[in-house]
């Protein structure tokens, strides 16, 4: 991609308008070695204009005085000291660019060992996820390991981008087979929506111009797709919830009793007079008023950051939950999820750990592992005893009191939690209350395991 | 009021989509929130910089009508553009805040740190920083970085653990999944909290023309006395300008950044008014720290360097 990347002269600028009434659209990609995902990046980043000159420059400095002949784009990207010096990339990085239509946050997962936690830390503020697929291998392990991360978080929206269509004369046939595959594997898992694009990242083919060299198809370019597709919030079937952050007193002689309960909305709207619930304590009261950041509104939805004030004097502080009192969760201390294990330290039976829920945190213990998800085949491996870093797995966990879990399938930010170790703050669980494709219990008996008893 | 009614719909998106920058404006004050919900002792790096005062008005928003429950902390090289000094002090005042100030000039003058023959004092401010957070046992310290600054920041997370000496370290970082910060530290560890993290330069500038925030002056074009040095155009003063074979003229110029008067230059614009500037960036072909600041180029791992020593 080296010799396809130069400096671009500057578009027609945009008005200020235009700058202003776009959205925001949050995607991840999924990280193979050499699927070509940085060349997309890149080529992203380039046809944007998101590249600036001084950047450019300092790539092209530093490629010299590496004794490379053309500028190496890895280094616009891999942005640490050991990065660079190993050839490899570490963790998550963020990318930004726009258009005239929309801004966009990349999460930037490398393709690496680690891979699952860097995905899943990528997908769960992802709405859409790109899954890469060299055109010559047609869908691989990796690839259904995409996929099914996508369907474990939820994302809404997945991308096949078939990629270096270029090297398979950009053959029809070829791209529908690979689509098919892939399209009938992720629905089984539950993906939503599946988008499949014949590219080539190298040739610029249908990344931001459509291709001359692919006439038979007829869809969006890769990122015409990424503009248009619907950022969407179907309130209507979303259970409302408050999570509350902070009580607001200011106790000044201007607001001698105001007490406003501030917090971002994780899901659904809230209107002034509703009825509400707060949870765990299970008082009822009524909104009084909303506050939008300095503006008094009548109805806010997610992920709007309000200050709520209630009718009532309740006692309600962090950590509590504010909910329609028409759609109240039940509170539990039993909770089965499906979780990703993100530290490099094991999670064990029996580990006294912090889980964190929206704004509470509590004490909790790990009470059984019942299955390990292999994700290669979505074989579950019973019993597995612990999870090492990587891996996923159902895990039963009881909390020290009561919280008010969602589904993560009805609600990605209420039925979402990590677990905090609580001797050294270490970030060791991601997790997704409820069933999912890897809920089913293990088909094995347990018999076939012999020397394990707890 | 606003009614689910009023908002109009754009484009493809639901009408309750919002637009990015009411997004990434919630997403601010929800990491204000965390953070007075979880630590003791939060304090707002404030330089009357530009994204600075974006954090200030996000916090004001966050807490209103209640005072910003956070003091603010300025570490003064000793160089600063006198202009942004004066506005400094008189947010600081108009909103009943308390300011401490780290100065590096007290640490000079002490013999603690010894100026750099090039004059540069931005990496000189590491150790007054990293001391008065230890002085005064701040565990949550604010910074108005942006990860589409440099490529170290593309990988920082939004709350960053820092050790006991505030370094650090690019391979601990906790990962960050949904938007669940975990703010655990150790006594004498603080975590560093960047709110702006998802901002670009240009959503800082569209934000400040929204909201209509008071900014310094020599953010806006304006005649000024400069001289050129490393590409850079510089403004005299006793902190080591011009030598000799550096010539003053007075220039059309504003400033995309402010920082030390030794390493931040201004640029030629003749942007006198918001709409102007956020023209004048949409269409520029420079990063602001490419166009506007010497310290950056010192290597290619600069910012990765002083951030692992605790810079911000």
């Amino acid at each position: 991609m080296t010799s396809t990347i130069e400096p671009t002269e500057p578009v027609e600028p945009l008005s200020v308008e235009q700058l202003s009434g776009t959205t925001l659209l949050r995607f991840a990609t999924a990280g193979s070695v050499d699927d070509g995902k940085s060349t997309l990046v890149g080529r992203l980043l380039h046809d944007s204009k998101s590249v600036l000159t001084d950047q450019l420059e300092a790539v092209e400095h530093a490629s010299r005085s590496r004794g490379q002949d053309t500028p190496d784009l890895a280094l616009l990207t891999d942005g640490l000291r050991a990065e660079r010096e190993q050839g490899i990339t570490i963790d998550v990085a963020y990318r930004y660019f726009a258009t005239a239509k929309r801004r966009f946050i990349l999460a930037d997962t490398p393709g690496h060992v680690q891979y699952t936690r860097n995905m899943v830390t990528g997908a769960s503020t992802a709405e859409l996820t790109v899954v890469l697929v060299d055109a010559r291998n047609g869908v691989v392990e990796q690839t259904r390991r995409h996929a099914a991360i996508a369907a474990l978080l939820r994302v809404p929206h997945v991308v096949l981008a078939v990629n270096k269509m270029d090297l398979v004369d950009y053959r029809e046939p070829v791209f529908a087979a690979i689509a098919q595959e892939f399209t009938a594997y992720a629905s089984e898992l539950g993906v939503p929506e599946i988008t499949a694009i014949p590219i080539s990242a190298l040739a610029g083919d249908n990344v931001v111009d459509p291709s001359a060299n692919m006439d038979w198809y007829g869809g969006p370019t890769f990122l015409e797709h990424l503009e248009t597709l619907p950022v969407s919030h179907d309130l209507a079937t979303c259970h409302a919830r408050l999570p509350v952050q902070y009580v607001i007193r200011p106790q000044t002689a201007e607001h001698p009793d105001y007490r406003g309960y501030a917090g971002q909305i994780a899901a659904g709207a809230f209107r002034v007079g509703e009825q509400v619930t707060v949870l765990p304590s299970g008082r009822t009261s009524r909104i009084a008023s909303i506050d939008l950041l300095g503006e008094p509104v009548d109805v806010a939805w997610t992920t709007q950051s309000v200050t709520v004030l209630l009718e009532d004097d309740v006692d309600i502080s962090r950590g509590d939950l504010i909910v329609p009192t028409k759609d109240a969760p039940a509170t539990t201390q039993d909770i089965e999820a499906t979780v990703c294990h993100v530290a490099d330290a094991p999670l064990t039976i029996g580990h006294r750990v912090l889980l964190k829920h929206g704004t509470r945190t509590v004490k909790a213990l790990v009470k059984d592992i019942p299955s390990r998800l292999t994700l290669d085949d979505l074989s579950l491996h019973p019993h597995p005893g612990h999870l090492v870093a990587n891996d996923i797995g159902r895990v039963k966990i009881r909390t020290a009191e009561p919280l008010p879990v969602d589904s993560y399938a009805d609600s990605r930010r209420t039925g979402s939690f990590i677990l905090i170790d609580p001797a050294d703050g270490t970030t060791l669980t991601a997790g997704m209350v409820g069933e999912s494709f890897a809920s089913p219990e293990p088909v094995r008996a347990e018999a076939d395991e012999d020397g394990w008893d707890f | 009021m606003t009614t689910v009614a009023d908002v109009s719909e754009e484009g493809t998106d639901s009408p309750y989509a919002l637009s990015h920058l009411d997004a990434l404006e919630s997403e601010a004050v929800h990491i204000f929130r965390e953070v007075a919900g979880e630590f003791e002792r939060p304090v707002v790096l404030f330089s009357g910089g530009k994204d600075s005062i974006v954090m200030l008005h996000l916090a004001l928003k966050a807490f209103a009508p209640a005072a910003v429950p956070f003091s603010l902390l300025h570490v003064d090289t000793g160089h600063n553009f006198p202009e942004v000094l004066e506005y400094r002090d008189r947010t600081v005042k108009k909103h009943g805040l308390r300011l401490h100030v780290a100065s590096v000039q007290d640490y000079i003058d002490r013999g603690t740190l010894k100026e750099r023959p090039d004059g540069t004092r931005n990496p000189l401010q590491t150790l007054p920083l990293t001391e008065k957070i230890q002085a005064e046992r701040f565990d949550a310290v604010f910074g108005g970085g942006r990860r589409d600054e440099e490529k170290a920041r593309a990988k920082e997370r939004v709350f960053s653990l820092r050790d006991e000496f505030s370094q650090w370290d690019p391979r601990r970082q906790r990962p960050e999944l949904w938007n669940l910060y975990n703010g655990r530290h150790a006594p004498g560890e603080h975590v560093r909290v960047f709110p702006l993290s998802n901002w670009t330069e240009l959503d800082v500038w569209q934000y400040i023309a929204r909201e209509g925030i008071d900014l310094p002056e020599i953010y806006f074009a304006h005649e000024r006395d400069v001289f050129q040095r490393a590409g850079m155009w510089l403004t005299p003063g006793d902190w080591g300008g011009p030598k000799d074979g550096e010539t003053v003229e007075t220039r059309l110029v504003r400033y995309r950044t402010v920082g030390d008067m030794s390493c931040t230059g201004a640029v030629d614009s003749d942007a006198t008014t918001l709409e102007a500037v956020i023209t004048e960036i949409a269409a520029s072909r420079l990063t602001e720290r490419g166009a506007t600041r010497a310290d950056d180029k010192m290597s290619e791992a600069a910012m990765e360097d002083r951030k692992r020593e605790g810079y911000f």
